[in-house]
């Protein structure tokens, strides 16, 4: 999605002068074009995130937006306390962008994966996180994250549409596919992985899969809450620790509403037995992989 | 702007409020505050224009700075009241709330000043607008990493509207800095980070401080500036200074009698 996001928001950035671009020294074969078109608006503050985040906040204080560059363990953990204190409790105008959420980057290993940033960043005030689900995706994300003024995240990731649905318009829970037995909720292109199992069951009228973009939720559309009434089961897939993830924000969320159903929760499960590899390995072991889901959602169905 | 000779007048009036209102709500940093108090009276008396802009790194002297803020006119006096109770905007730290206009961010949390002041000072760059930023340290905020990643960046930008004071009066919270992680020699290390340094021989003397601030505008460089100024913690009161305890410590009775006493004061 880094090509995806550097188009959009160049675009933003050339129609917005308030807007500066901050990264933490990141960016190769991504941001070359965003640096030519914004010439002094873009600035690598270097290997130093901490100061990137705060810096970003003093700047927002003086009237700016500023988007804060990294991959998303780098943009999320080293500067959590900035984020908090000086981005969220200030409520400053300033977008941290991560690349590679989840095992987005793989076989870099854990130092580089970030499965558990929606737990964080979410539970801070007034922060919002954004999360595409592909490519096709990012544009809209990127443009509901610099229109709401405020903290806000944007968990960027790898994942092409297939040529087989049409994208969804852009709100918090985006329908992708229909069904009558089972709800599905998925965070982040992990929801590709859902949406290929239910072509390979060949049943694609067996569930209604959501994809969900925004958390902490703000309010979902009545398209899925009459869904969860109607199936009384809900799948939630997230390349994301169970801990903070979209399961716990949709089940407080559903339970608040009095709507009850049977929860089912794939999720990241870390690193069990110690051992990496690719984005696709770790979602093998978590559950996570089309094939894996594909028996579930049968089971489930 | 006050003239430097009025400045001693000025600080009693702070002193006996400072001294009344950490007795009154019974709170610690009494320390923190009469270490810097000094370096905020001839700031917000005698050096800030009304443009300047200025952050306080050291988030635990917040008291110094509220009061400062009031006597100088820049923040509601009756507000001050209200310090350390329950609903109040004033507490131990400065607020995130952005209440009081000379205070745009809430501290507390060692090492965010500088990056906070290098923020604001480097958006002159893209509005023009003609200020200064000032951010006082403490040796605290001289351990944060993230104190010298922000000096790296200003100096790469030659960020010359920013000045640093440090209130290094050789103490941090739980031990001497010496023994702690020893700073020293702290000038010749903002130096290295290529600031232009000049040393406040005793920064709790207004003529002091004054001189190290004339020595800098001499320079004309287009760098960072900073000041180290070697104050003492608990300075004015005989049994706090030099005392890490009086970072915490609140006042008995006696003690805030003598605290008075040695320095003139009536209770406020």
């Amino acid at each position: 999605m880094r090509k995806e996001f550097s188009l959009a928001i160049k675009k933003i950035a050339i129609a917005r002068p308030e807007v500066l671009f901050l990264t933490g020294d990141l960016g190769f074969m991504a941001l070359e074009d965003v640096r030519k078109a914004l010439g002094k608006r873009f600035i690598n503050a270097g290997v130093s995130e901490q100061n990137m985040v705060t810096m970003a906040a003093g700047l927002a204080s003086q009237g700016h937006t500023v988007i804060c560059y990294s991959i998303a363990p780098f943009a999320v953990f080293r500067p959590a306390e900035q984020i908090r204190l000086d981005v969220c409790l200030h409520n400053m105008d300033v977008k941290i962008v991560g690349n590679g959420g989840g095992y987005g980057y793989g076989i870099m290993g854990a130092t580089h994966h970030a499965i558990e940033d929606i737990a964080v960043l979410s539970s801070y005030q007034n922060m919002r996180c954004y999360i595409p689900f592909c490519n096709e995706d990012v544009e809209a994300g990127v443009a509901a994250a610099m229109k709401r003024k405020g903290p806000a995240y944007l968990r960027l990731g790898y994942g092409v549409k297939p040529a087989s649905f049409q994208m969804p318009a852009y709100e918090v829970a985006g329908l992708i596919a229909s069904g009558d037995k089972l709800t599905i909720a998925c965070m982040g292109p992990v929801a590709l992985n859902a949406f290929k199992a239910l072509e390979v069951l060949k049943q694609k009228d067996i569930a209604d899969l959501f994809v969900i973009r925004e958390v902490p939720l703000p309010e979902l559309p009545e398209k899925f809450l009459d869904s969860v009434k109607k199936t009384k089961k809900l799948l939630v897939i997230e390349e994301h620790v169970a801990r903070g993830g979209l399961g716990e924000h949709l089940s407080l969320f559903l339970m608040k509403k009095g709507i009850g159903c049977t929860m089912i929760h794939r999720h990241a499960l870390g690193y069990p037995g110690g051992l990496y590899g690719s984005q696709s390995y770790h979602q093998k072991v978590c559950g996570l992989d089309s094939e894996a889901l594909a028996i579930t959602i049968k089971e489930l169905a | 702007m006050a003239k430097i000779r009025e400045l001693a007048g000025i600080k009693k009036k702070c002193l006996a409020k400072i001294l009344g209102m950490y007795k009154k709500a019974n709170a610690g940093h009494i320390g923190a505050s009469l270490s810097c108090l000094d370096i905020l009276i001839y700031l917000f008396f005698h050096k800030i224009k009304s443009a300047d802009k200025f952050i306080l790194s050291k988030g635990h002297a917040a008291l110094g700075l509220y009061v400062v803020l009031g006597e100088s006119g820049r923040m509601d006096k009756a507000a001050l009241d209200t310090f350390y109770k329950d609903g109040t905007f004033l507490a131990a730290h400065p607020p995130c709330n952005g209440v009081i206009k000379d205070i745009p961010f809430g501290t507390g949390s060692l090492g965010h000043g500088l990056s906070l002041a290098v923020g604001i000072a480097f958006s002159t760059r893209f509005s023009k607008a003609k200020f200064k930023v000032y951010c006082v340290l403490s040796d605290g905020d001289c351990n944060e990493g993230s104190t010298w990643e922000a000096a790296l960046f200003a100096a790469q930008h030659k960020l010359d509207n920013l000045v640093v004071i440090i209130d290094k009066n050789n103490l941090q919270g739980f031990g001497k800095t010496r023994d702690v992680v020893n700073l020293d020699p702290m000038g010749k290390k903002w130096e290295a980070f290529n600031f232009d340094v000049a040393t406040a021989l005793d920064g709790n003397d207004f003529a002091a401080i004054d001189k190290a601030f004339n020595e800098l505008a001499v320079k004309r460089s287009r760098r960072p500036k900073c000041i180290i100024a070697n104050t003492i913690k608990g300075s004015g009161v005989s049994y706090m200074a030099n005392k890490m305890e009086w970072h915490y410590l609140p006042m008995s009775d006696e003690q805030y009698k003598k605290a008075l006493k040695e320095n003139g004061l009536q209770d406020a």
